[in-house]
């Protein structure tokens, strides 16, 4: 199947108990495919479309709030759409999942693959302090099984999670194993295992709140840290990536989701030819494998970044390379999706 | 006599509601909101759902409303209350879900939210308070602000070719397929609050039937951004803001359902 039904039929099975969202080329799938699934004859699943992505993604803050498995998905345009949502989620500290299935932008952009919202998924994306947990398929498999790992993880640190997939793997068919089924936890379970919750005040307990407001300065300075504190939590524990013919190479490629398909298929041509390369593929975007490739650029010659953009993982290379070895860039935009062979070209020129 | 032998004697005449806790109200000596608080509170306690409701708090004056009605809150972005309180609902549909929202809030920023969770027919309340002006922020123009009304952003008066027409948006709610209960009501006399608590219980009671959408709005004052006393503000209210924003039930289906 797609990898945009994927995530649907993973979200129905992972006991998903409401998605909000709204039509956008490429990742119109998610909800036509729950829209034809049908989960809340089965499952009890809530489905429904909203008159905007402004609307959708704040549909997600209030089930969220409630300590309910809530989700979204949508494509670049509407992902921008979301940011004040999202930043709110943040700073309410609330368990959620965004799919942002990338088109090329800026603006209205192009429906093509891309990989340009990097920076917006990485570095915060709306305004305040904050991260989010960023998982990058690079599979229909992925597609499905990231579904529940980032539901995990969401709810682990009380914090939104995405899965920054692109149109490629939104679009993409391949054969997958769907996650095991897991039954919506009730409504006891949930009021028992999120007593932070705004469920109504069972059993004559006092209010729960879920603001992200405090005007006090001191107060806000303390609930900043406390979060900040989180996210060295995160980086800490939650790091994933996947090494790929690392062991003998003299240089590396640095590439996720799409990317690091295309990458696997350039060190194979340029293994043909003698040049020993293998790949680091993030899993986890943020948190970003800092520690593994400082280690790995003790180990070869030079990094190449290959990107479906015009240059944003890169940063992040080079802060954890420190000039150790030479860095480089490849990336094509506007909707082109780089050729192995070109690649292979731009690692012959690059060192 | 103390407290307590009153209580003991059964001559309490007038109680504030268990839910209006004690902390000090942010809110301008006159305002409207305290009163509506009180409404608010008295009718979930007498509804018996304290433990079964969620309210959502808009961004703007009752922004705190969460500090002042112990019930569960959740305080939304601005004007995006009507889309928190649409999934709540459909995730606990036997909570009483309501949102609290001023004029700003909810016929500017949130028109789409706003206009959209009605017409979907989310079994919720909106309790809508239109003073006619931006409270928190210092008393700028509003859509509902009055053709001839002097704001901050509108110093010489609000003037059609300038800023347009002020929206009158219960009545476009009265239209939509969705709502089920629209109505206007005040709070500036005892038989206006009243009648007010009788619309937001009826709203309330039709939510939890599953009537679909309910709208009251709270045609209020704001004698700091209107600057005047709150005598004065009652009066200029009676006087300008009914004669535009006229009082009563704009539609109510809920025995026809």
């Amino acid at each position: 199947m797609k990898g945009n039904e994927a995530i649907a039929h993973a979200a129905i099975r992972c006991g998903c108990d409401g998605y909000f969202g709204y039509p956008i080329t490429p990742q119109s799938e998610v909800l036509e495919t729950l829209a034809e699934q049908k989960p809340w004859e089965t499952t009890g699943m809530v489905v429904l479309q909203a008159e905007s992505e402004v609307s959708s993604i704040n549909m997600v803050y209030g089930g969220a709030s409630t300590g309910k498995k809530v989700m979204t998905s949508s494509s670049s345009p509407g992902v921008s759409l979301m940011q004040e949502g999202i930043s709110y989620m943040a700073g309410a500290e609330l368990p959620a999942l965004i799919v942002n299935v990338m088109r090329g932008g800026p603006g209205l952009g192009t429906i093509q693959p891309s990989q340009s919202d990097y920076f917006q998924a990485c570095k915060g994306g709306g305004h305040g302090d904050y991260h989010l947990i960023v998982l990058a398929p690079a599979s229909v498999q992925e597609m499905a099984d990231f579904v529940d790992l980032a539901f995990t993880l969401a709810f682990r640190y009380r914090n939104p999670a995405m899965i920054l997939a692109d149109g490629a793997i939104g679009q993409m068919m391949e054969k997958l194993v769907l996650p095991p089924f897991k039954p919506r936890r009730t409504e006891e379970e949930i009021i028992k295992e999120c007593p932070w919750a705004t469920t109504g005040r069972v059993g004559g307990r006092k209010p729960n709140i879920i603001t992200s407001l405090e005007l006090r300065s001191e107060e806000m300075e303390i609930i900043n840290l406390r979060i900040q504190a989180k996210y060295r939590e995160i980086e800490e524990k939650e790091v994933r990536y996947e090494e790929f013919m690392l062991d003998d190479a003299e240089y590396a490629i640095v590439a996720f989701g799409s990317a690091a398909r295309i990458a696997k298929k350039s060190i194979e041509i340029a293994r043909s030819q003698g040049i020993k390369v293998g790949l680091l593929r993030p899993i986890t975007l943020w948190p970003f494998p800092t520690k593994e490739i400082q280690t790995l650029a003790s180990r070869v010659k030079g990094i190449l970044s290959l990107e479906i953009n015009a240059g944003q993982m890169v940063e992040d290379i080079r802060l954890a390379v420190e000039g150790a070895v030479p860095v480089r860039h490849f990336g094509r935009l506007g909707g082109i999706i780089p050729d192995p062979d070109e690649v292979v070209d731009v690692l012959k020129r690059s060192f | 006599m103390t407290r307590e032998e009153i209580i003991e004697k059964g001559q309490v005449v007038y109680k504030k509601p268990t839910l209006l806790n004690d902390t000090p109200m942010h809110y301008c000596p006159g305002c409207s909101h305290g009163v509506v608080h009180k409404l608010v509170a008295e009718v979930v306690e007498e509804m018996g759902m304290t433990e079964k409701t969620i309210a959502i708090s808009p961004v703007g004056c009752a922004v705190f409303a969460y500090k002042y009605i112990d019930v569960d809150w959740q305080e939304a972005a601005h004007g995006r209350a009507p889309a928190l309180a649409s999934a709540t609902k459909r995730l606990w549909p036997d909570r009483l879900v309501f949102t609290y929202q001023g004029d700003g809030d909810l016929a500017c920023i949130g028109t789409a939210e706003t206009i959209h969770a009605l017409n979907r027919a989310e079994n919720i309340t909106i309790i809508f308070i239109n003073n006619a002006i931006y409270g928190m922020t210092g008393g700028q123009m509003a859509p509902t602000t009055l053709l001839g009304m002097k704001t901050a952003t509108c110093p010489y008066g609000r003037e059609v070719s300038l800023h347009g027409y002020p929206l009158k948006i219960t009545e476009l709610a009265a239209n939509l397929d969705g709502t089920c209960y629209v109505t206007r009501q005040s709070v500036h006399s005892v038989a206006a609050i009243n009648r007010a608590k009788k619309a937001i219980r009826k709203a309330f009671e039709y939510s939890m039937q599953g009537k679909g959408s309910n709208l009251v709005e709270i045609v209020s004052t704001c004698n700091s951004g209107w600057k005047m006393s709150p005598e004065k503000a009652n009066k200029w209210m009676e006087e300008n803001m009914f004669a535009f924003y006229h009082l009563g039930d704009l539609k109510d289906t809920g025995a026809d359902k």
